[in-house]
């Protein structure tokens, strides 16, 4: 595994994000690492089954806004550690979506792209009306959590370096799966699934953990987004902008690919933090969004990476 | 000695066309069986009953002594059944190897991905793929394209191996090179079921053929019997000249 140009990759770029903003103490820096650590994740994470298994998920953001809502719930309610809940916000989401894998996916193309969002609009829905989780107005939980942590100034760069790793596991994760046997049975059910039912891909087990696994991750992201913020409210937690960001950002990028996809939420990260502070461009974040998808569907529909490994294929067996 | 595969009255009804009526026939080990019939006839429709992709109204299929009617398509890959398609059915993104290496790593071995790399390279060789093996399949020849399906079938090492149509759309050259792939084959040890519409070529390569009409089993035999089956000649060759065709091979 060290011989891997990809493992290089991936721990030069968790060295980065965590040195850059550290040497220098600088906080403003942090935010926006933090923030493309959180793209970085989702778009990695949704890749698995937007690339891989060739299945648009639009509720990804329904994985998310779960998996804050059971970690911040835990750490209020039950005095969980952080780290604790973090976990079983992971292995939750992660459990729930095999079910709901199971039965969703049994749809194909734009049927299963509709009952995604149908799912976001489902739970969020169930949220506001479950008591325990305050209902519409959320949670709100007390700056004391961050004591243990140290306070919440050190609270929050040990939040920001737990972003960092959740990123590095989401790249190799990627990593991993695209490399195994698991991932070559979800690249053909991509290319064309019945093809790969018959060439005797167990195609319903397949999809349903690569969902599955698509949640752990992000669940883990939403936890610590959550928890930074010390609050919660559907509104938040189920914003489909989220969801369809981490769509355009696969798409930048180059669905299918890893450095892509990484490069890509990099990259419309520092686009859109550009555009919100910028005074000409502030609001219209969404609509360049919108235009830049229009863009690469019709002129690079294999993203930014796709493109280059189309020019140079040895370049995608080093890197990838 | 039990039979390779058994169709014992099968069956399958699509609202009102019933496209395979009551059908039985079996197919020994090691053996070739010819499968023909005018188009419409339910020949393409048999083979999605047998490998899964639609489960019979009614009847049964019995593969190397396992029941597998109405099995789902993996499961009956991983028994040891492979096919080709008639319209072929690549991976279009990824290469001749991985699209091979799919059908090495799920087939009868389940083999992990390295080994499954190494059957998958055979499978291409036999098939007379070797030039193209990093080529996408999309940008393959047709007639690449169908060995492609030939290759990934055999890949999976299956017992038996269902051709559809291998020989449709290749010339005259290629069709000789492809009959001499699908002999090793069967020599191999694999028993072949295959459906051809170029009459010489599926006499000369079946031990037995079977007739199909109307989604009926019309004749079986030899090929030589099938060819002088008066029955065959008029339902199905009503063309005299193919009839002719036909008397000269057998």
């Amino acid at each position: 595994m060290l011989r891997r140009p990809f493992f290089w990759i991936i721990a030069l770029t968790i060295a980065v994000f965590v040195a850059a903003p550290a040497i220098g103490d600088d906080v403003e820096m942090r935010e926006s690492l933090a923030l493309a650590a959180v793209y970085i994740t989702l778009a990695s994470n949704l890749n698995l089954m937007l690339g891989y298994a060739g299945y648009i998920n639009f509720g990804s953001i329904v994985f998310f806004g779960l998996g804050g809502y059971i970690c911040i719930w835990l750490v209020s309610s039950y005095s969980w550690s952080l780290g604790a809940s973090l976990v079983a916000a992971g292995i939750g989401v992660s459990a729930l979506s095999l079910v709901f894998g199971f039965g969703i996916l049994r749809l194909r193309g734009p049927f299963f792209a509709l009952s995604t969002i149908g799912i976001v609009e489902g739970v969020q829905a169930f949220v506001e009306n479950f008591t325990p989780w305050g209902g519409s107005s959320g949670i709100y939980i007390s700056p004391q959590v961050f004591l243990p942590l140290g306070g919440s100034a050190r609270a929050l760069w040990i939040i920001y370096f737990l972003f960092v790793a959740v990123m590095g596991a989401s790249l190799y994760l990627s990593y991993v799966i695209k490399t195994s046997k698991f991932g070559l049975g979800l690249l053909a059910i991509g290319q064309n699934e019945d093809a790969a039912a018959i060439l005797g891909v167990p195609t319903p087990r397949y999809k349903a953990l690569a969902y599955s696994a698509s949640a752990f991750l992000p669940a883990i992201a939403g936890g610590l987004y959550f928890f930074k913020g010390a609050f919660i409210q559907p509104s938040d937690a189920f914003d489909l902008t989220l969801s369809t960001e981490a769509i355009v950002i696969c798409m930048l990028g180059g669905q299918g690919t890893v450095t892509g996809v990484a490069l890509g939420a990099y990259l419309y990260e520092e686009l859109r933090g550009y555009l919100l502070t910028s005074s000409t461009f502030s609001n219209f974040q969404l609509v360049i969004a919108g235009v830049l998808l229009l863009l690469i569907v019709l002129f690079f529909p294999s993203g930014l990476m796709g493109f280059v490994y189309s020019r140079f294929p040895r370049l995608q067996r080093v890197l990838e | 000695m039990t039979a390779m595969l058994e169709l014992d009255h099968v069956s399958k009804r699509f609202g009102g066309l019933q496209a395979v009526r009551n059908l039985s026939f079996a197919i020994q080990p090691g053996e070739i069986l010819g499968l023909i019939g005018p188009n419409g006839a339910g020949k393409s429709t048999l083979f999605n009953l047998i490998n899964g992709v639609f489960a019979p109204s009614s009847g049964k299929i019995v593969f190397n002594g396992i029941d597998i009617t109405g099995e789902r398509p993996f499961i009956v890959a991983r028994h040891g059944l492979a096919r080709t398609h008639q319209i072929v059915q690549p991976l279009t993104n990824m290469t001749v190897l991985e699209n091979c290496t799919v059908g090495a790593c799920f087939g009868r071995e389940n083999l992990p991905l390295n080994r499954a790399r190494d059957m998958a390279r055979a499978a291409a060789h036999t098939a007379g793929l070797d030039d193209s093996i990093d080529v996408l399949a999309l940008n393959l020849t047709i007639a690449n394209k169908k060995r492609l399906e030939l290759a990934r079938a055999l890949a999976a090492q299956p017992k038996l191996l269902l051709l559809d149509e291998v020989l449709a759309g290749l010339n005259p050259t290629e069709v000789e090179h492809m009959i001499g792939v699908i002999r090793r084959i069967r020599d191999s040890g694999v028993t072949i079921l295959i459906i051809e519409h170029l009459m010489q070529a599926i006499m000369s390569l079946s031990h037995r053929i079977v007739v199909l009409n109307y989604g009926e089993k019309l004749a079986e035999g030899s090929p030589a019997d099938v060819a002088r089956n008066p029955q065959v000649i008029e339902a199905y060759l009503g063309d005299p000249k193919l009839a002719a065709e036909l008397e000269g091979t057998a």
